[in-house]
């Protein structure tokens, strides 16, 4: 026994679940506007990442209960899991959450040990090894030229078939971002682009609602102090002034800087991804120049990359830094802010 | 308004302040023993002024300060010595100290009590005269309070009065201040007095409306225009010095930095209560104010001798039967009582009886997820959770480097760590291995030291003998040249008392 003798109710328990919960309103508005294969994904991923924590945990030797039931692994599977397209076939997911609990998170020691967020290494090995299957977005509702039954795209999934005279092309489109760089690339201007039927108000028709359903589960987040304003506001404000940067110079071959922020993974990252406390930085000066950095990075691989999102490579590149700005924003402590 | 100020973090435990003040301060009266350590005090032990066998007078000198930082010891009550030996006191560590045993008489009889016209004394003197009457600093740290009335480098502008008493269960001061206020009132006057400062600024939380009208009442009685009741909003830990400082004067006193050198002093109230029973009653500190609570039948605060044994102070309230051990000082900072035969001594603040079921043991920890929960909290804004890091990974000089010794163990991370990690553990871990380690190096360095003026010794004895060898030599050979060109025989005998003198062996030397 010592002091302190009380603790306040608070687990990392709950901490994880409460951003799984955050995740829910963005995941049902996807299964609504892209269909019901999203939930096949985060359950196939679900399954690996805990079969997966249990194997690793005993290879290590440590006990199985209070680490299968910290939701750590869970959550890494959900972002793995909308990150990558639906419509991809089950040992795709398979891998990724694989190497993402195993090789990313306890080869590096386990909870809290890991410098590099797992489920982005996930992505990232996946998209490197497997850039076709990566592409591989369904068409919002709506849009498609065809739409398949959930039970096509379970086929397809675990069978890899479609239905008879159904063409994968038929049923996935490129996502939002990937058509803006395809589009600018054959000379066509901004404002023509925009005109395309896969795009909405802000970005993708579709996405964009889904971004905005991030948006409620990180206010969430933000009301229960689950995350901090920092990681987020740093994050959008960055990724909104480089991108309005390059779109005052040059509007006709540079989006508004609001399509960046509601495309592709943006959202996810600002409230879910970037917020990941044990891959950023623990100082307030320390949050400000990492967030602003994945911001500025998101912007250039999009932009200027050979990637469909820059997110996953942004995140990991300032992920690497993190130790460096935790030493050269040390705080000073109580009574030793020099004089006032 | 007088604005106030903020300190970074802190954390809002219930408080479970009411159970122990429903009742008024109760006399916990005479035990059937006394045991009294002559080292309650932040310095050196109290050097024994009585031998077993002697009958005492309430208030007589158990103890004498010795050096610089220590403060008196006296007896309680009137009684026989029985003993003077080493016992297990009220330390989480349970070594035993050296105790002085006191058998009462029931007469209670007091010597000859002298009151002092604190206007007509200069402050040496009443400084010593606290340091004699054994007062130290109540509030927990029991530092000697003469020391702290010692000025500064520069005028104390404010006297800081500490009734904020932010830990949970702790009722002491809060009753102190409802029922004595009037001399808690005086003896800051007192010590504002002696330290010459400008204004006394009494700090109590807003959780205690009936402690905040007695002294508020109290201070205009006196009509002092120099003291204000300040209302400072409840959070722990709102009542560590540093932090009442810091609200109420905005001023922060790093941790190394004698407060008074900023112009500020910070006392606890129970300490300017006793030091107002020392000076107009010329009372020594013998009794002090002790909350009895927890898991017991009725919570109350007792006005209990130093020296009662615990488990005859917890009788009086009543402990329930799954009460499995005993914790002074709150729930935050307080530690586990080794057995319930020690005593009370002058930082017994308060007395938790614990039950399975009121502090239930932690849930296993897990990893840090660098959550920074425990950074949000701290009021002395460390980076709890890189400290946690080094103790646990003993890098030591990485955890002084990031300020481990400005850690005032409050405990605020440990409470809101959702991983369960006892951080404060691991800070104490870390900082009694830097004073190990350091104690260690003192004294390899002190027998470096040594070892090396003995080579030089013997090296410069070595030197010193050739020298006079060379000397010697050289003078018969003189004597002999002028032996031989005929000196006079004066001048032989002078140059033969020079070589007697240099063969002298190097120890018949006069020392230089």
């Amino acid at each position: 026994m010592f002091s302190p003798f009380i603790t306040h109710a608070g687990s990392v328990r709950e901490i994880m679940f409460k951003v799984l919960l955050a995740l829910i309103p963005g995941i049902a508005l996807y299964a609504w506007y892209f269909g019901p294969a999203i939930l096949v994904s985060i359950a196939l991923a679900s399954l690996t990442a805990v079969a997966t924590e249990a194997a690793m945990l005993k290879l290590r030797r440590r006990p199985l209960a209070p680490f299968l039931s910290d939701n750590s692994a869970l959550l890494t599977a959900w972002l793995l899991a909308l990150s990558i397209p639906p419509l991809a076939p089950w040992w795709l997911v398979v891998v990724g959450t694989m190497f993402a609990i195993s090789i990313a998170k306890h080869l590096y020691g386990g909870l809290g040990n890991n410098p590099f967020n797992p489920a982005m290494i996930g992505y990232a090995v996946l998209i490197i090894s497997f850039p076709v299957y990566m592409t591989h977005w369904l068409a919002p509702h709506g849009l498609g030229q065809l739409e398949l039954s959930f039970a096509d795209q379970l086929q397809f999934i675990f069978g890899g078939q479609f239905p008879q005279n159904i063409t994968l092309d038929a049923v996935s489109m490129a996502t939002p971002l990937d058509t803006l760089k395809t589009q600018l690339h054959a000379g066509h201007a901004v404002t023509d682009i925009f005109q395309m039927p896969v795009y909405g108000y802000l970005s993708g028709h579709g996405s964009e609602l889904v971004a905005l359903g991030y948006i409620a589960g990180g206010i969430y987040l933000l009301f229960n102090r689950v995350i901090s304003w920092h990681l987020p506001a740093v994050f959008l404000l960055s990724l909104f002034v480089t991108a309005g940067a390059f779109h005052l110079a040059d509007p006709a071959h540079f989006v508004p800087p609001l399509f960046h922020l509601f495309s592709g993974a943006a959202m996810l990252a600002a409230f879910f991804i970037l917020t990941d406390p044990v891959t950023s930085p623990t100082t307030i000066r320390g949050k400000f120049i990492f967030a602003a950095g994945a911001g500025f990075l998101t912007y250039i691989i999009r932009v200027f990359g050979g990637y469909p999102d820059g997110v996953a490579f942004a995140t990991l590149l300032m992920n690497i830094c993190v130790p460096l700005i935790d030493a050269y924003t040390q705080p000073k402590v109580f009574g030793k802010k020099g004089v006032k | 308004m007088r604005t106030l100020y903020h300190f970074n973090g802190g954390v809002h435990p219930p408080t479970h302040k009411a159970q122990s003040t429903q009742t008024p301060i109760m006399q916990a009266g005479l035990p059937s023993r006394l045991v009294v350590p002559l080292h309650q005090h932040a310095g050196n032990s109290a050097k024994p002024a009585v031998q077993v066998g002697d009958h005492v007078l309430k208030g007589q000198l158990f103890g004498m300060p010795e050096g610089s930082v220590s403060s008196a010891v006296h007896a309680p009550t009137s009684g026989t010595v029985t003993a003077i030996d080493m016992q297990v006191v009220a330390h989480p560590s349970g070594l035993p100290d050296l105790c002085v045993t006191l058998l009462p008489d029931g007469r209670d009889e007091w010597i000859t009590r002298v009151s002092t016209d604190y206007l007509q004394t200069n402050p040496a003197e009443l400084r010593q005269l606290l340091r004699l009457a054994g007062v130290v600093g109540l509030g927990g740290a029991v530092f000697p309070s003469d020391l702290k009335l010692r000025p500064g480098t520069q005028k104390i502008k404010a006297l800081v009065l500490n009734g904020a008493e932010c830990e949970p269960y702790i009722t002491c001061d809060d009753m102190l201040m409802r029922e004595r206020a009037d001399e808690i009132v005086r003896g800051a006057e007192m010590m504002r007095h002696i330290l010459e400062a400008g204004e006394v600024l009494i700090g109590i939380e807003d959780n205690k409306p009936a402690a905040i009208a007695a002294m508020r009442a109290a201070v205009s009685a006196n009509s002092l225009n120099t003291m204000e009741v300040v209302v400072v909003p409840t959070i722990y830990p709102g009542g560590g010095a540093k932090q009442l400082i810091r609200v109420l004067t905005g001023i922060e006193v790093a941790a190394g930095v004698r407060s008074t050198d900023l112009g500020v002093q910070c006392f606890n109230v129970a300490t300017a209560y006793s030091a107002h029973r020392a000076i107009e009653h010329g009372e020594p500190l013998i009794s002090r104010i002790v909350t009895l609570t927890g898991n017991v039948q009725q919570a109350q605060n007792f006005e209990v001798l130093i020296g009662t044994p615990v488990n005859e102070l917890v009788a009086l309230a009543g402990a329930k039967a799954d009460t499995n051990g005993y914790i002074m000082g709150g729930p935050m900072m307080g530690v586990p009582l080794p057995s319930d035969q020690v005593t009370v001594t002058k930082a017994t603040n308060c007395i938790i009886a614990s039950s399975p079921a009121l502090f239930p043991p932690p849930p296993p920890s897990m990893p840090c997820i660098r959550c920074t929960r425990c950074v949000e909290v701290c009021p002395a804004e460390l980076q709890p959770q890189d400290l946690y890091w080094f103790a646990k990974a003993k890098n030591f000089g990485k955890a002084q480097e990031f300020n481990l010794f400005d850690c005032i163990e409050c405990g605020a991370c440990s409470y809101m760590c959702p991983s369960n990690i006892p951080l404060v553990q691991y800070y104490r871990f870390a900082k009694s291995e830097i004073w190990a380690n350091e104690r260690e190096k003192d004294a390899a360095n002190l027998a470096r030291e040594r070892h090396e003026y003995h080579l030089l010794r013997i090296e410069r004895e070595k030197q010193e003998k050739a020298e006079k060898l060379a000397q010697k030599e050289k003078a018969a050979a003189a004597a002999k040249a002028a032996a031989t060109t005929g000196t006079d025989a004066k001048t032989i005998e002078a140059l033969r008392a020079q070589v007697r003198e240099i063969a002298r062996p190097a120890s018949e030397h006069p020392k230089e």
